[in-house]
C-alpha cells in the first residue's frame, strides 16, 4: 500500500467538508457546497449522534454515561488525592515514583492494565513540566481531560524551546539554579508531576493538602500555594 | 509528515490564553462529539494513532482555525466511513440506508468503568529484544515519512541519552495506517536544550522525549 499526502488529504477532506464552516467547504467534493452550513455545529453533531443511534452503532445511554464520567467524577481531585498521599507517606511516594501504576491501582480510574503513568517530582532544584507538541496527550485518569490552552498552538509549541517563558507567563520565575525538564508525551505514557508540598503545611492531613493541591500544579505551569483555593486553576 | 500538528519549537503563535475557571466542554456538542468518539471506538475499527492522524491531515489553515472538538468530529465522521460503519451517503442524508439491520452497541452504560481503565492499551506484554540500553547516547533519525508519526522534528539528528525505557509498545508509523502493531521498545530520551535549541537555552535544561526503537540510531 502506498501512502501518499494527497489520499489522506482526500479521505480527510471528503469528510471534512461537511464538519466544516461555509468558507471550509469551499471547493471540496461535497454535495452541499454552496448551501450555507450552520457554523455552529450542534445541529451537524445532533444529526450524527441520530444517525449512529439508529445504526444501533452507539448506545444514547451510554453517551451521557460518558459525558457525567469526564464531567463529574474523573478530574484534577483524583491527581490531587495521589499527590497528598505522597506528601504524607514516603513509602507510598517512593512507589509512585518507580511505578506509577502499580502505586495508584488503589485509586478510582487508575489500573495496572490502563494507560501507562510515570509521576516526576520537582523539588527545590528541579522543576517539571508536561507538554504534547504533537497532539493534546494527558494523563487524563488522575486530571480528567486537558484544559484548551494545554491543547493550543502556543503552549505547545514553546514549552520545548522556551519552558521558562512559558512558565514566566504562567507567573512562575524559576531561579537560574533550578534545572527544567520538559517531558514531550510523544508516547502511550502519561506524565503528572508531584508538586513540591509548601511550607507551613506540616500540621495538615491527607484531606487538607490534597485540597490544597491545583491542576495547574500537576501539569508543571505552577506551584502549590497554602492559600490556593484548590479545585481547577 | 512534516505537518503543522508537529509544532515543537515554533515561535510567535501568541499569548498562551487561559480561562479561569474552564468548563470541562465549552459546549454540549463538543460533550457529545467526545463521547461518540469513544462509544464508536468500541467496535475496535480503528485505533488511536489512527484517529491522531485524521486530524493531522486537515489542511493547515483549518487544523489552526477550527476548534479542537471540530479536529474531532471530522477525524470520527472520517473514521466511521473509512472503516465501513457507515457510508458517506449516510452521513450525508443523516439517515441509515433503506434495509440495513440495527446493531447492538458494544458499549452500554454498565461496561463503561471497565472500559475507561483500559483505554489506551498501547503496551504489549511480549518479549522484544531492545536495541538500546538505559546510558546509551543515541541520535534521533532523520527520517521524514509521509505518513504518521510521533518523532518530532525538532528531536531529528539530534543527540540525547537514553533516561528509561518504558518497555514495549505498538508502532504508531504502521498502526495509524493498519499496517500492523510492529511492536518495540519506547525509550525516555533526554535532550539538552542547547543541543536542540543552541545557546540560547539555558544551559541545565532537558526536553525529554519517548521514541521508539525505529526512531533512534547509536551516536
Amino acid at each position: 500500500m502506498t501512502i501518499t499526502r494527497r489520499n489522506f488529504l482526500t479521505a480527510a477532506t471528503a469528510t471534512a467538508g461537511a464538519a466544516m464552516t461555509p468558507e471550509m467547504s469551499h471547493g471540496h467534493p461535497h454535495g452541499h457546497e454552496h448551501q450555507a452550513v450552520p457554523s455552529d455545529p450542534t445541529l451537524r453533531v445532533k444529526a450524527l449522534e441520530s444517525l449512529l443511534v439508529e445504526k444501533g452503532l452507539v448506545d444514547r445511554a451510554a453517551l451521557d454515561a460518558l459525558v457525567d464520567t469526564y464531567e463529574h467524577k474523573i478530574g484534577p481531585r483524583n491527581g490531587a488525592r495521589v499527590v497528598s498521599r505522597a506528601w504524607v507517606e514516603p513509602a507510598f511516594k517512593a512507589r509512585l515514583l518507580a511505578d506509577a501504576n502499580d502505586a495508584m491501582a488503589d485509586f478510582e480510574y487508575v489500573s495496572r492494565q490502563g494507560d501507562r503513568m510515570v509521576v516526576v517530582e520537582n523539588t527545590a532544584t528541579l522543576h517539571n513540566l508536561i507538554v504534547c507538541t504533537l497532539c493534546s496527550c494527558y494523563p487524563w485518569p488522575v486530571l480528567g481531560l486537558p484544559p484548551v490552552w494545554y491543547k493550543s498552538a502556543p503552549y505547545r509549541s514553546r514549552a520545548v524551546i522556551d519552558p521558562r517563558g512559558v512558565l514566566r507567563e504562567f507567573g512562575l520565575e524559576l531561579p537560574a539554579n533550578v534545572e527544567v525538564r520538559v517531558w514531550d508525551s510523544t508516547a502511550e505514557l502519561r506524565y503528572l508531576v508531584l508538586p513540591e508540598r509548601p511550607a507551613g503545611t506540616e500540621q495538615m492531613g491527607e484531606e487538607e493538602l490534597a485540597a490544597l493541591v491545583t491542576r495547574d500544579s500537576m501539569v508543571g505551569v505552577a506551584k502549590v500555594a497554602v492559600a490556593s483555593s484548590g479545585g481547577q486553576g | 509528515m512534516n505537518g503543522i500538528h508537529d509544532m515543537g519549537g515554533m515561535q510567535d503563535m501568541g499569548p498562551i490564553e487561559y480561562e479561569k475557571g474552564e468548563p470541562v466542554f465549552s459546549a454540549p456538542w463538543e460533550s457529545r462529539v467526545f463521547a461518540m468518539f469513544l462509544a464508536a471506538g468500541a467496535w475496535h475499527k480503528w485505533n488511536l494513532d489512527a484517529f491522531r492522524h485524521t486530524r493531522e491531515v486537515l489542511p493547515p489553515a483549518d487544523y489552526l482555525q477550527v476548534s479542537y472538538y471540530e479536529q474531532w468530529l471530522s477525524g470520527l465522521r472520517d473514521l466511521l466511513v473509512r472503516r465501513g460503519l457507515v457510508t458517506a451517503a449516510e452521513i450525508e442524508s443523516c439517515t441509515p440506508a433503506p434495509g440495513t439491520a440495527k446493531a447492538t452497541p458494544p458499549l452500554t452504560p454498565e461496561k463503561i468503568p471497565a472500559a475507561i481503565l483500559t483505554r489506551i492499551h498501547a503496551n504489549r506484554d511480549i518479549h522484544v529484544p531492545p536495541r538500546f540500553q538505559v546510558g546509551q547516547r543515541v541520535r534521533g533519525r532523520n527520517i521524514n515519512p509521509m505518513g504518521h508519526t510521533r518523532l518530532p522534528r525538532y528531536a531529528r539528528g539530534k543527540f540525547g541519552t537514553i533516561n528509561r525505557d518504558h518497555g514495549v509498545f505498538v508502532f504508531p508509523d504502521t498502526n495509524a495506517h493498519f499496517l500492523g502493531e510492529n511492536p518495540q521498545h519506547v525509550y525516555s530520551v533526554c535532550f539538552a536544550t542547547r543541543e536542540l535549541w543552541g545557546a540560547q537555552a539555558a544551559e541545565k535544561d532537558c526536553v525529554y522525549v519517548d521514541m521508539w526503537d525505529d526512531y533512534l540510531e547509536p551516536a
